[in-house]
């Protein structure tokens, strides 16, 4: 790997480069929550000030960049008893994502290994993800965040260029040509012997810091040990069924694929829309038999589907511990703690 | 200086050792040959794939699956029920059961419908050279079934004493009526049983497992150890099959049923079809009844 160190100024003349020629996405301020508290987002950017190279979580992942939530997959025009479909995988310009944090990175490499390395690879995906310039950039750990636990605390792969925060300037590990050849438009130099050791005491300055903890010790058979439990059944009562933790997760995939037909029908577009396996009718067969019809049996296999199935095909969990479900559930439920309540066998806030 | 990023085609980055990029959501395109009335409930469709050169090339095996199309309408899951020799001329078996199947039933010969796939695994018919066979199905199961008792046909003289067994509620049910006979004649013994029989009914009575035990009392247990069985139905049904010919040292892993799930895309990126911690896209539909045994509410 290459490193280079760069004064903090010259990330601004990184980014006018940038944005002088192509999309740039960052994180951005969009506004305050209930209790004044900032919110985050990531948006187009035409500004290096916007850009809030601080922010300590976006409320939506950067899933929307690589995975919309409604995206035309074809389009037919229908004649009669005749049809035409024309495929569009949507192929659009490069864009560049300016402060990506580890989690979020390593969702993306996680939302790979289904969408781009299995079978059948998915172009809609792979277009966007293949021409996406990824920025990384370091983190301090939030209340909710447990990407230690996940092993997702650092990216080791997956972006072009990642930014370290090392006091008086930047480090940067530089994983792509791209990267370095913009680096060299640039003031950058070598890091030195000092410049390592701030970078490595950064890193473990972080690690202090989280709060938030899962242990995943052989949670993979717990889980199945553990899958007529009575938690299920409780963490079930309290869920509403209401998908925002799909919609806010970073690697939640699952869709629906929905046809949309002109007034006149001489046209219909096939649409997918990003999913919720919470949603009651996620495992309804024709005829109407629903194969998960309670929300503790829907709730249980989203945690089954992170945890344990992702697990068993590419040995790494689905989840990242971003701890963005926590944070958005309307019902407070946490993955930490339904975790902990799977593996002591009840629920722990005592309810 | 240009700072434009560089453009990766992903379609040009040929994925060389599987699957190609450019072709997902590519649909053959096919035409409804004929439309034959079943039951009450269900038609088999011949649909064939109108390029002759694509239709050469649909190679499927049995048990796989493919998604069939109806532009305006969405795209589902079916079971191919012709032989595989027939390739892209194939027959769908279906019940008018939701929404698109609905509209399928309305639909008039000359129609044209789009084909993906095949998907899916299939039944390991070379590995069952030489030994028995029982293909066993309850209800609409016999749709899939129809695929390996076709190859079972086709290759006789491969396979040793080989039973249908066919269950279903009442004789109105009954599917594929008019090929009992060639069935027969190709000496494989079927065997039918109805639930709630009507008043011309002259065959057994009862549910299916019945038959089974009929067998369990004629065959030896060398039989069952050289035996294979290929169980499509509700999961129910099989669920009790599949215990029953385990007691007679049946392995699991010769046990072979069919999943049915919700599926978007076929191609394990929807998730609708999940089961355990798998997809039944991918994975299934076949799976060996010791798999299905180790997924969490496969049935």
């Amino acid at each position: 790997m290459i490193f280079r160190v760069i004064e903090k100024a010259e990330l601004r003349s990184l980014f006018t480069m940038l944005s002088a020629a192509n999309r740039v996405i960052g994180p951005v301020g969009v506004g305050l929550d209930r209790s004044g508290r900032q919110l985050y987002g990531f948006e187009e950017v035409h500004d290096f000030d916007r850009v809030a190279l601080d922010y300590t979580m976006t409320s939506l992942s950067a899933k929307k960049y690589f995975l919309p939530y409604r995206e035309i997959m074809a389009t037919f025009t229908m004649d009669n008893k005749d049809w035409q479909k024309r495929i569009d995988y949507n192929i659009d310009a490069p864009f560049v994502f300016f402060g990506m944090h580890a989690c979020d990175i390593n969702a993306l490499n996680r939302l790979d290994k289904v969408l781009m390395g299995s079978v059948y690879p998915m172009p809609y995906y792979a277009a966007k993800r293949k021409n996406a310039f990824i920025i990384g950039i370091g983190c301090e750990p939030q209340p909710n965040c447990f990407c230690r636990s996940m092993g997702t605390d650092t990216a080791l792969h997956g972006f072009d260029m990642f930014i370290t925060d090392i006091g008086d300037r930047y480090f940067i590990e530089i994983q792509s040509d791209t990267a370095f050849n913009f680096l060299k438009k640039i003031r950058t130099g070598e890091p030195v012997e000092a410049d390592h050791l701030s970078f490595m005491k950064t890193g473990a300055g972080k690690n202090e810091k989280f709060a938030a903890s899962v242990d995943t010790t052989d949670l993979t058979k717990i889980l199945d040990m553990e899958f007529q439990s009575e938690v299920w059944k409780q963490w079930g009562d309290k869920c509403l069924g209401c998908g925002t933790c799909a919609n806010v997760c970073p690697t939640c995939y699952c869709y629906s694929v929905e046809e949309e037909v002109s007034i006149d029908l001489t046209a219909a577009a096939k649409v997918k829309k990003l999913y919720s396996c919470n949603l009651i009718d996620f495992a309804v067969v024709a005829g109407g038999h629903n194969f998960r019809p309670e929300r503790h049996s829907r709730l249980k296999y989203r945690y089954y589907h992170k945890h344990r199935g992702f697990v068993e095909a590419y040995e790494e969990s689905l989840c990242v511990g971003c701890g963005r479900c926590g944070e958005a559930c309307l019902a407070d439920i946490t993955v930490p703690e339904v975790i902990a309540s799977v593996r002591e066998g009840r629920k722990t806030d005592g309810q | 200086m240009d700072n434009k990023l560089p453009f990766n085609d992903v379609i040009d980055q040929r994925h060389h050792r599987r699957s190609d990029l450019s072709s997902f959501e590519y649909t053959h395109k096919a035409e409804i040959t004929s439309i034959h009335k079943l039951t009450e409930q269900e038609n088999l469709y011949r649909i064939q794939i109108i390029d002759p050169a694509e239709r050469e090339r649909f190679e499927f095996r049995p048990g796989q699956f493919l998604m069939l199309e109806l532009p305006g309408i969405g795209d589902a899951p079916f079971s191919i029920s012709s032989p595989p020799s027939r390739k892209g001329d194939v027959e769908l078996c279906i019940r008018k059961v939701g929404g698109l199947t609905s509209f399928l039933s309305r639909v008039e010969r000359g129609t044209h419908v789009g084909i993906r796939g095949p998907f899916g695994t299939s039944f390991p018919m070379e590995k069952m050279y030489g030994q028995n066979i029982m293909l066993i199905a309850g209800g609409l199961g016999l749709a899939p079934l129809r695929t390996p008792i076709s190859y079972v046909q086709e290759n006789r003289s491969r396979f040793n004493n080989v039973d249908i067994i066919y269950g279903t509620k009442d004789p109105l049910q009954l599917l594929f009526t008019y090929q009992y006979d060639m069935w027969r004649a190709d000496d494989m013994r079927l065997s039918i049983i109805v639930e709630k029989p009507d008043a011309s009914w002259q065959g057994r009575t009862g549910m299916i497992t019945r038959v089974i035990e009929e067998i369990f009392e004629e065959r030896d247990d060398a039989f069952f150890r050289n035996t294979y069985a290929i169980v499509c139905g509700p999961p129910i049904m099989f669920k009790f099959v599949c215990s029953m010919l385990n007691q007679k040292d049946l392995p699991m892993q010769k046990m072979f049923v069919s999943l049915e799930r919700r599926m978007h895309c076929g191609m394990g990126k929807c998730c609708r079809c999940n089961v355990g911690s798998t997809y039944t896209c991918l994975s299934g539909p076949v799976f060996d009844y010791w798999t299905v045994m180790n997924l969490k509410e496969a049935i």
